[in-house]
């Protein structure tokens, strides 16, 4: 069997598509077999929501009265800077941007209870933010300050644009020193006391599709609640790591960089996060739907949480001092049962991102999708797989000579 | 019958210099367990126990607690969950040293136990999107 984007889109308007969650295919194909299942499914929906550190969002203000040029100059929302290196209207908000009278780290572990992913999340909600910027002044932009509230609904653009979200696989991270440390991947109690684990497994988007035979580029996706669309391949996208049998990436591989109209987002799936000890950052919600243009594709949305294996990495030294060790491969179904064996030892595990967040993202796609107002497209390039020779290099530091 | 509950003491500046807790043991003869203890730089003292001990004593204790004007709080009012920010990721899970919060196997929905909860705090600035709340 085979079909095409095209032939599912008459479908999805006809309202006669049939769509399962990544989740609900694994059933469905058991019970079905491959073949009669890739023969009656159209569409399998992915889901994930976790905090994902690099993530963004650019904003045109408006051109003031006199004219300001933030080009160069300075600018704050909510007292979190915003970046200026653009033109005179133009600002890039980071999600891990911070005060700078945050505290930060000084007091150890730093709370970090306001950043950039907080000012993204109060935007979406349509709450008020104080603008306050300085400029040098030109002769055709004379103006040199602005004190302004702002509202996304009057912004002229306010776009969702992060450059690395939905990591294909991801480290179980765990603490093999004598005291407990804080880090993006949480609190880690001494001497393996917990195990961290940050992927929503089987719903997760890159997992159902693990060569990117669908997801491309201009791929359509639910990004933050509304409609964003896969912008290119996301930074540290990294292919050719080792894979099981089946394909899976072994640890970290594929990213996705996505865009969308932040104006037609939700602060449900968009909030602000506060990383203890490590910073501010924003928890994004991303679902991609997967087109089930053949056998092949479906066997690939079959697969379940026994099946894909993630590195246990200790964070007290093997990761801080960038050290290839791997303390053990473990299963997301072995993660999902409370507690995982690493050398000879018992760890509780948690999780980072949220499954039932993931669930219900890929259930709204799905019932988008079958409502008949999503419609899918068809990638316009495909991501570098594995043999584009495309790497996650290390920085390779040369001293600075005069 | 015995019963075992924990509760949140307030004392005013003017009972931090008095002994009051001993008695609980001494004249009620309760049985207590202290999780929390801290005095507010503006002198109010903050107790929170676990009290063990039968029934009708336990209830002529927190009377005499409450006429030496001590203000009493039960401890899982203390500690909420702020149901709109918490996305059930499960940061919490591991940091807890009482085993207050646990996974449903089936939806994955973190679940809350204030019934276990000590009130010591530390899920608060673990939780990411700052769902947990302490009311002291």
């Amino acid at each position: 069997m085979a079909r095409t984007i095209a032939e599912i889109n008459e479908k999805i308007k006809e309202g006669k598509a049939v769509v399962f969650t990544a989740e609900e295919i694994i059933d469905v194909a058991r019970e079905k077999g491959v073949k009669k299942a890739a023969e009656e499914v159209d569409v399998v929906t992915t889901g994930t929501f976790g905090i994902m550190c690099s993530s963004g969002a650019y904003f045109n203000i408006g051109h003031s009265k006199p004219r300001l040029k933030l080009g160069g100059g300075r600018a704050y929302l909510n007292d979190v800077p915003a970046y200026t290196g653009l033109a005179a209207a133009d600002l890039f908000l980071g999600a891990n941007a911070l005060p700078d009278d945050d505290p930060r780290n000084r007091m150890h572990p730093g709370e970090f209870n306001y950043g950039g992913g907080h000012v993204i999340e109060e935007l979406v909600a349509g709450r008020d933010v104080r603008l306050i910027a300085t400029a040098y002044g030109t002769d055709c932009y004379p103006r040199k300050r602005l004190e302004t509230l702002i509202n996304i609904k009057d912004l002229n653009e306010a776009v969702l644009f992060n450059i690395r979200n939905a990591y294909q696989n991801y480290n179980v991270a765990v603490n093999l020193s004598d005291k407990t440390i804080y880090t993006y991947m949480g609190v880690l109690k001494p001497q393996m006391g917990n195990a961290n684990y940050s992927s929503a497994g089987q719903l997760s988007p890159l997992f159902n599709d693990p060569f990117y035979k669908t997801i491309g580029i201009g791929t359509k996706i639910f990004l933050g609640g509304g409609i964003g669309f896969v912008a290119w391949q996301g930074t540290q996208h990294n292919p050719g790591v080792p894979r099981t049998e089946k394909g899976i990436p072994k640890e970290g591989a594929g990213t996705l960089a996505v865009i969308g109209d932040l104006k037609q987002m939700s602060p449900r799936w968009l909030v602000g996060a506060s990383v203890l000890g490590y910073g501010c950052s924003l928890t994004v919600g991303i679902g991609v739907p997967i087109p089930i243009l053949s056998e092949e594709i479906l066997e690939y949305t079959k697969v379940t949480d026994a099946d894909i294996l993630a590195p246990v990495i200790d964070y007290s030294d093997a990761f801080p001092n960038n050290k290839p060790d791997i303390l053990a491969e473990v299963s997301y179904a072995e993660l999902k049962s409370g507690k995982i064996k690493v050398k000879g030892k018992d760890v509780p595990t948690a999780s980072r991102s949220s499954y039932p967040r993931a669930v219900e993202i890929a259930t709204t796609l799905k019932e988008w999708i079958q409502s008949g107002k999503f419609l899918l497209t068809e990638s316009v390039q495909p991501l570098p797989g594995a043999e584009s020779g495309v790497t996650f290099k290390p920085l390779n530091e040369r001293p600075i000579e005069d | 019958m015995a019963v075992t509950k924990r509760i949140v003491l307030r004392f005013p500046r003017r009972l931090v210099e008095r002994p009051i807790v001993y008695r609980l043991v001494k004249d009620y003869d309760l049985e207590l367990n202290i999780l929390k203890a801290s005095i507010t730089p503006e002198e109010e003292g903050l107790l929170v126990l676990e009290l063990k001990g039968n029934q009708k004593e336990y209830d002529k204790g927190v009377d005499f607690l409450i006429k030496a004007g001590v203000r009493i709080q039960s401890l899982s009012q203390d500690v909420t969950r702020n149901e709109e920010r918490c996305n059930h990721c499960g940061a919490c899970i591991t940091v807890c040293p009482t085993g207050a919060f646990r996974v449903d196997p089936k939806t994955r929905l973190v679940i809350f136990d204030n019934e276990k909860c000590i009130a010591c705090g530390l899920c608060i600035p673990a939780c990411p999107p700052r769902a947990m709340e302490v009311h002291f």
